[in-house]
């Protein structure tokens, strides 16, 4: 445990929008409430406006005029980052080369003026809590992707932040680091029970982490809400493809089904008037009993523990789903498909 | 390392070398050695002395302690002005940047006597002026100072400065703070070839000193020249070789301040 416990604060956003001075409106004007102690995720695809966002919360640029951004009520948004005690953590980690490990992370305490004792205490206890006590009086440039990030982690944390911003942390480092390194930000953010905003394009880190996702888009909010949530009720087209695999197919609602070209789907609670349907793949289950789907095999990829089958019924895009049937699957080869009636959804 | 046969190439490569080699320093090390022996015509056979070195420290002393004082005044005008313009133009990627980037180079293209002149005509009225040797400094500053400006920025350029910038803003660290601790520190490798740049620039220059000196602000080339053209070979070739005992020292105790020590936890530094 961390000898002192931070106390978290809560952020506010009052019609933050971005404009550039080349004109570009890199950010609608947005309201948003983060918890105290909450993580939250914005997640989109570049130039959505994401990284604006995490910007205008760090104080690294300002928002329009009258937008306002609240640290527990107070108003911080004349006031540049130096002054609002964060803690941040940038994609290319920014390090600085002329300073040892330790000297980076007891950096920002030396800017506090504290003590030489007090400094070399807050130092030593950050590296045992990122486990790199080795590292301490390594230059930056002997250090690998996933000890820089270790020690951007530590550094940002050292000075006790009201808030820790996350700028696509684990984006610079390859696959497997990526999910080790985003195992250990969970739970030293569960610990730690600081507010965390952190900002990525990778929908899987953002599930994993975020207690709510804020799904941007083109500089607007597409949707807010937990992961399953964003998941199981996406608000939007936008939403539902970004997050996932997203099947979709084109119809008509008759008699409690959803009627297509390759075949009817049993939906007792279908609006009327709906002509396209929305489902995840594991909600698609091969079967041979009618009602189904007909369709033909166009790619199976066998993937150990399962195989993602593509499927194309109708004319629209193939199916995706998975199946842990024991057998191989030939292109062309016909199959039946059933759709679980509670993962469909209408948009 | 796996010890390989040295093939006829190595050699060959290595003859080339030599040869390059000698073809610069030869003369060099001639010029030197002239300036040690008793009559140049003679040859070395005439014997060794200082003579000459004694002659030319006792009459052309003052011009050598001028040039080292010019260069290092240059080399401070070039530091406190270069460094913040380098920092600015790295930190503008505009168009009106770029262009006064391109500016500044104008000084090295345009020929040091046209400059010179320019100099002379825009201020040579202005007081006692012309006379001043900084008159001779705002001179070599404007040709030295885009070397300078280059070397430092291309290092700026280099680091991803607004990043390491904002990491440390994040820290809570003021742009003075920023400055002093993180720009500074990682440009240093800028500085210091700039630096070798600048002194030697200012130490060599004689196109535009030629024409901006007067008879008691004379550096050491234009005495060179002076030596040269009116004097015995051997006396020139002395001063060349005190030239070198004066600048070979003051670039190695610049290089060494370049070598990047082991950096160890500092703190409470401001």
């Amino acid at each position: 445990m961390i000898s002192d416990t931070i106390k978290p604060v809560s952020i506010t956003l009052e019609r933050c929008g971005k404009t550039f001075a080349d004109g570009t409106r890199a950010l609608e004007p947005l309201d948003l409430a983060i918890n105290a102690g909450e993580t939250i995720v914005f997640l989109g695809p570049s130039g959505c406006g994401k990284t604006t966002t995490l910007r205008i919360i760090a104080g690294l640029e300002n928002p329009d005029a009258g937008g306002r951004v609240l640290y527990d009520g107070a108003d911080v948004t004349p006031l540049a980052i130096e002054k609002r005690n964060v803690g941040m953590v940038f994609q290319s980690y920014a390090l600085f080369p002329n300073m040892t490990v330790a000297g980076n992370i007891g950096y920002g305490l030396r800017i506090r003026r504290s003590s030489k004792a007090e400094i070399d205490a807050r130092v030593a206890e950050m590296l045992a809590m990122m486990r790199i006590e080795a590292l301490a009086d390594r230059s930056i440039d002997q250090l690998s992707g996933g000890q820089r990030q270790r020690v951007a982690l530590a550094r940002a944390l050292a000075v006790r932040p009201r808030v820790l911003l996350l700028d696509e942390p684990l984006t610079a480092l390859d696959a497997k680091l990526r999910d080790a390194l985003r195992l250990e930000i969970d739970q030293l953010l569960r610990r730690l029970g600081i507010t965390a905003i952190y900002v990525t394009h990778d929908q899987a880190e953002a599930m994993a982490l975020g207690d709510r996702i804020v799904v941007m888009d083109h500089g607007r909010v597409a949707q807010v809400g937990r992961p399953r949530d964003i998941y199981q009720q996406p608000a939007t087209r936008f939403v539902a493809e970004f997050i996932g695999t997203m099947n979709r197919l084109e119809g008509q609602v008759r008699d409690g089904a959803f009627v297509t070209e390759a075949g009817s789907i049993p939906w007792p609670d279908a609006r009327v008037g709906v002509t396209e349907v929305l489902f995840r793949p594991e909600d698609v289950m091969l079967s041979d009993e009618a009602p189904k789907l007909e369709g033909t095999v166009t790619a199976s990829f066998f993937l150990g523990d399962r195989t993602r089958l593509f499927v194309q019924a109708g004319s629209g895009q193939p199916l995706a789903l998975e199946t842990s049937a024991r057998r191989d699957f030939r292109h062309g080869e016909a199959v039946g498909l059933r759709i679980d009636p509670r993962g469909l959804m209408a948009l | 390392m796996p010890v390989r046969r040295r093939g006829p190439l190595f050699f060959a490569q290595l003859a080339f070398t030599m040869l390059v080699c000698a073809f610069l320093i030869v003369p060099v090390f001639l010029s030197m050695l002239a300036g040690l022996t008793a009559n140049y015509l003679e040859g070395v056979q005439s014997g060794l002395t200082l003579r000459w070195v004694g002659e030319v420290w006792a009459g052309y002393r003052d011009t050598i302690f001028f040039s080292i004082g010019l260069a290092l005044a240059c080399l401070a005008c070039t530091l406190a002005l270069g460094i913040p313009t380098a920092y600015v133009l790295a930190k503008r990627q505009t168009a009106l940047a770029r262009a006064l980037e391109e500016l500044l180079v104008m000084p090295v293209a345009v020929p040091g006597l046209a400059t010179a002149l320019a100099l002379i005509v825009t201020y040579g009225g202005a007081g006692g002026f012309r006379t001043h040797w900084t008159f001779i400094l705002v001179g070599h500053v404007l040709f030295t100072l885009p070397f300078m400006v280059r070397s430092v920025l291309a290092v700026l350029i280099a680091i991803d400065l607004k990043t390491l910038e904002e990491g440390a803003a994040s820290l809570g660290a003021s742009f003075r703070q920023r400055f002093f601790h993180i720009v500074l520190p990682n440009c240093r490798s800028g500085i210091v070839a700039g630096s070798l740049m600048v002194v030697t620039l200012s130490m060599g220059e004689f196109n535009m000193t030629w024409l901006l000196h007067t008879p008691l602000n004379k550096t050491l080339p234009v005495g060179l020249a002076d030596a040269y053209a009116s004097l015995r070979l051997e006396i020139a070739s002395a001063y060349t070789l005190l030239f070198f005992l004066m600048i070979v020292p003051l670039l190695v105790a610049m290089q060494a301040l370049s070598r990047p020590r082991a950096r160890k936890f500092r703190v409470a530094e401001e």
